[in-house]
C-alpha cells in the first residue's frame, strides 16, 4: 500500500530513530507527491488521446442539428442511418473492399519477396552481395516525394495506371527496403547448425528455406507483416497519385478524404463523423485484441 | 555443401530486385534527370536547362517559407515528442518505486500504454480529418470546451498565427504513444540490478533518470530522433488535409509545395523534381547529422 505521509513533518534533527528511519521516510514522502503529480499527467494525456476519438463516435449518432448546436451533448437517439448513409452513399463499404483487395495482394508480395531476398542476403555468400543489400536498404532513407513524378509515368507506361494491380506492385516495392532490412537481421540470428544439419541430411536449398528457415523465422515475419499491413492500409500519397481516375476503385484513405470535402460542402457533418467512425472502429477492435503483437511489431524494427 | 546454391540465389533475388528496380530505383534516378529540365508535365517536350530550376528555387519565396516551417518542425517535433515520450515512459515503467528492488510501473500502466499507442495504428488521413473537426470554429470539440469555460473561440486552422501550430500539436499527439512504448521496451531491457545498486546508493528518482536511465537509453533516443527528424521533413498528409498549406501559406511544407507544383493547376514536373532533389539532400544530411551528433559507444548488457 502506498500511503501519503500525513504525519507532522519531522525534521531530520527531530527524528530520534537514527539514519535508518530517515532513509526510509524520505523516499516515501517523495513517492506520495510524485504519484499524485504523475498520475495527473498520465490521466490528462489519456483523456487527450481518447476524448477526440470518443467524441467522433458519439457525434456519428447525432443529427446535424445536434452537432451544430451542442458539440458536447449526447445524441437524442442512436441514428444508425448516418452509418448506413456513409456506408452506401459515401461508398465507405466499397472503399473498404478496395483497400482489402489492394493490401491482400501487396502484403503477399511484400512478404514473399522480402523474405526470399532477406534470406539470400543473410545466409549466402555471393558476389556484389553488399552492393545489392545497400541498394535495397538505402530506399528507407529517400523521401517518397522525389519519386512521385517519374513513378507516375513508370506506372502509366506499364499500363498499370488506375489499377489495383499497379497499386499493389508499387506498395510492395516501397515496402521492400524496411522488410529486407528487418528480416535480414532476423535471419542472421537463426542458428546455422540447424541449416547445416538439414543440408547434410540431403535437404535441398529450396526445401531448406520453406521447411526449416521460414517456420523458424515466424516471429520476425509476423512483426514485419503487422508493420507492413498498417503502413499499406494507411497509404495515402501513392494512391492519390496513381489512382486518380475512377472513384469506384479508390482505397479507403482517398475515399475518406473525398468524403470530407464533399460533406463539407453539403454540410452533412453526421455523415462525415459516421464515415470516420466506420473507418476507425475495425482498426480499434483489431488493435485491442492484438495490442501486444502490434505494439511489439511496430517498435521492434526501430530497436534493431 | 555449397553445391546448387546459385539457382536459389537467382530465383530468390531476381524478382524482388526487378520489382524494386522498376518502381523504386528507376523513379529516383529519373527524378534527378527530370530536375534539370523545364518539363511541363504532359507535353512531350522537355528541354535540358541545367541547374536553372535550382536557381529559380533559390528565389522562390513560397518555397523558402515552406522550408522555414520544416526547419521549425525539425527542432520542435523531436524535442517535444521525445521529451513527453521519456516522461510518460518513465512514469509508466518506473514510477511506482517501492520496496527494495521495486522499479515497477505505476498502477494501470498497461491500460495507459494501450490508450496512448492507439493513434499510431490510425491512418494519418483519419487523424487529420478527426482533428479538423475538433478544431472546427463553431461545432468543434475544442471551441465548445473553451466556450463552456467562458473563454474565446479562435478559428484555429483559419488564422495564419495558429494554423501551423495547431497542426504541429496534432503531429505530437499522434506520435507520443509510439515513443512511450518504444522507450518503455528499452527501459524494460535495462537490468534491474543496476537500479538496485543506484537505490542503495541513495540516488533520487530524478538523478536516477538523468544519470542512469537516459544514458542507458541513448541508442533508442538516437533512433527516435532520426525517425522524428525524417517525419518532420514530411508532414505532408496532415498539412494537406487540415489546412492545404493555408491560410496564406502560413502552414506550408516542402512536401506540399512539391506536390502542388507537380499535380496542382500547373504541372511543372521539372521544377517539382528540383524541389524533390532538395528534399532528398535535406533528409540525407539530417539523417547523417543526427547519426554523428548522437554517436556514442554502444552499451551491451551481458
Amino acid at each position: 500500500m502506498t500511503t501519503v505521509d500525513t504525519s507532522a513533518p519531522a525534521t531530520p534533527a527531530a527524528d530520534s530513530d537514527g539514519p535508518a528511519r530517515t532513509g526510509d521516510r524520505a523516499p516515501r514522502r517523495e513517492l506520495g507527491v510524485v504519484n499524485v503529480f504523475s498520475h495527473g499527467f498520465l490521466l490528462l494525456w489519456g483523456l487527450l488521446t481518447t476524448l477526440p476519438l470518443v467524441w467522433v463516435v458519439i457525434s456519428s449518432f447525432k443529427s446535424d442539428g445536434e452537432i451544430l448546436s451542442d458539440p458536447w451533448g449526447l445524441p437524442a437517439a442512436l441514428r444508425f442511418e448516418n452509418w448506413a448513409r456513409a456506408w452506401t452513399e459515401a461508398r465507405i463499404g466499397q472503399y473498404f473492399l478496395n483497400s482489402g483487395i489492394v493490401v491482400t495482394g501487396s502484403l503477399t508480395l511484400t512478404m514473399l519477396f522480402g523474405a526470399t531476398a532477406a534470406y539470400v542476403f543473410a545466409r549466402y555468400e555471393f558476389r556484389f552481395r553488399q552492393v545489392f543489400y545497400y541498394l535495397f536498404v538505402g530506399g528507407m532513407m529517400f523521401p517518397v516525394f522525389l519519386a512521385l513524378v517519374p513513378l507516375f509515368f513508370v506506372v502509366r507506361n506499364a499500363g498499370l495506371f488506375n489499377t489495383w494491380t499497379g497499386l499493389s506492385l508499387v506498395y510492395a516495392a516501397y515496402s521492400l527496403p524496411f522488410t529486407v532490412f528487418f528480416l535480414t537481421a532476423f535471419f542472421r540470428t537463426l542458428p546455422s547448425s540447424v541449416a547445416e544439419a538439414a543440408l547434410i541430411d540431403g535437404c535441398g536449398h529450396f526445401r531448406l528455406f520453406f521447411r526449416v528457415m521460414l517456420p523458424m523465422a515466424r516471429p520476425g515475419l509476423i512483426s514485419v507483416a503487422i508493420f507492413n499491413f498498417l503502413s499499406q492500409w494507411n497509404q495515402f500519397i501513392l494512391p492519390q497519385v496513381l489512382m486518380q481516375g475512377d472513384e469506384s476503385k479508390w482505397v479507403l484513405a482517398q475515399g475518406l478524404s473525398a468524403l470530407a470535402v464533399s460533406q463539407g460542402y453539403q454540410g452533412d457533418f453526421s455523415g462525415l463523423f459516421a464515415g470516420l467512425t466506420l473507418a476507425m472502429l475495425p482498426v480499434l477492435a483489431v488493435y485491442i485484441v492484438f495490442q501486444r503483437q502490434i505494439q511489439s511489431g511496430l517498435t521492434a524494427g526501430q530497436l534493431k | 555443401m555449397r553445391h546448387g546454391k546459385y539457382p536459389l540465389i537467382i530465383t530468390f533475388l531476381v524478382p524482388p530486385l526487378l520489382l524494386y528496380g522498376i518502381f523504386v530505383l528507376s523513379p529516383y534516378l529519373q527524378a534527378f534527370q527530370i530536375s534539370t529540365t523545364d518539363w511541363l508535365g504532359y507535353s512531350p517536350s522537355a528541354n535540358y536547362v541545367g541547374l536553372e530550376n535550382f536557381g529559380t528555387l533559390l528565389r522562390d519565396g513560397a518555397l523558402w517559407n515552406a522550408v522555414r516551417n520544416n526547419l521549425v518542425l525539425l527542432v520542435m517535433l523531436p524535442i517535444v515528442t521525445i521529451g513527453l515520450g521519456l516522461f510518460f515512459a518513465t512514469m509508466l515503467n518506473m514510477g511506482g518505486r517501492r520496496g527494495v528492488a521495486g522499479v515497477v510501473g505505476v498502477r494501470g500502466s498497461s491500460v495507459y500504454r494501450l490508450v496512448y499507442f492507439f493513434p499510431q495504428v490510425l491512418s494519418v488521413v483519419i487523424i487529420a480529418l478527426l482533428w479538423k473537426e475538433v478544431y472546427h470554429p463553431n461545432n468543434g470539440l475544442l471551441n465548445a470546451t473553451l466556450r463552456g469555460l467562458g473563454l474565446g473561440a479562435p478559428t484555429w486552422l483559419g488564422d495564419p498565427r495558429t494554423a501551423f501550430w495547431a497542426v504541429v500539436a496534432v503531429m505530437v499527439w499522434s506520435n507520443v504513444g509510439f515513443y512511450v512504448v518504444l522507450f518503455g521496451a528499452a527501459m524494460q531491457a535495462i537490468p534491474r540490478d543496476i537500479y538496485e545498486a543506484v537505490m542503495l546508493d541513495g540516488a533520487s528518482r530524478f538523478t536516477t533518470l538523468v544519470k542512469v536511465t537516459i544514458p542507458l537509453l541513448w541508442d533508442t533516443v538516437q533512433v527516435a530522433w532520426i525517425y522524428l527528424a525524417i517525419a518532420a521533413l514530411d508532414g505532408f498528409i496532415l498539412i494537406q488535409q487540415m489546412t492545404d498549406g493555408g491560410p496564406n501559406h502560413s502552414s506550408d511544407v516542402i512536401g506540399l509545395r512539391m506536390y502542388n507544383t507537380a499535380f496542382g493547376s500547373e504541372t511543372k514536373f521539372g521544377y517539382a523534381s528540383a524541389i524533390g532533389v532538395v528534399m532528398f539532400f535535406l533528409t540525407l544530411s539530417v539523417a547523417v547529422m543526427a547519426l554523428r551528433a548522437a554517436r556514442r559507444d554502444r552499451i551491451e548488457y551481458s
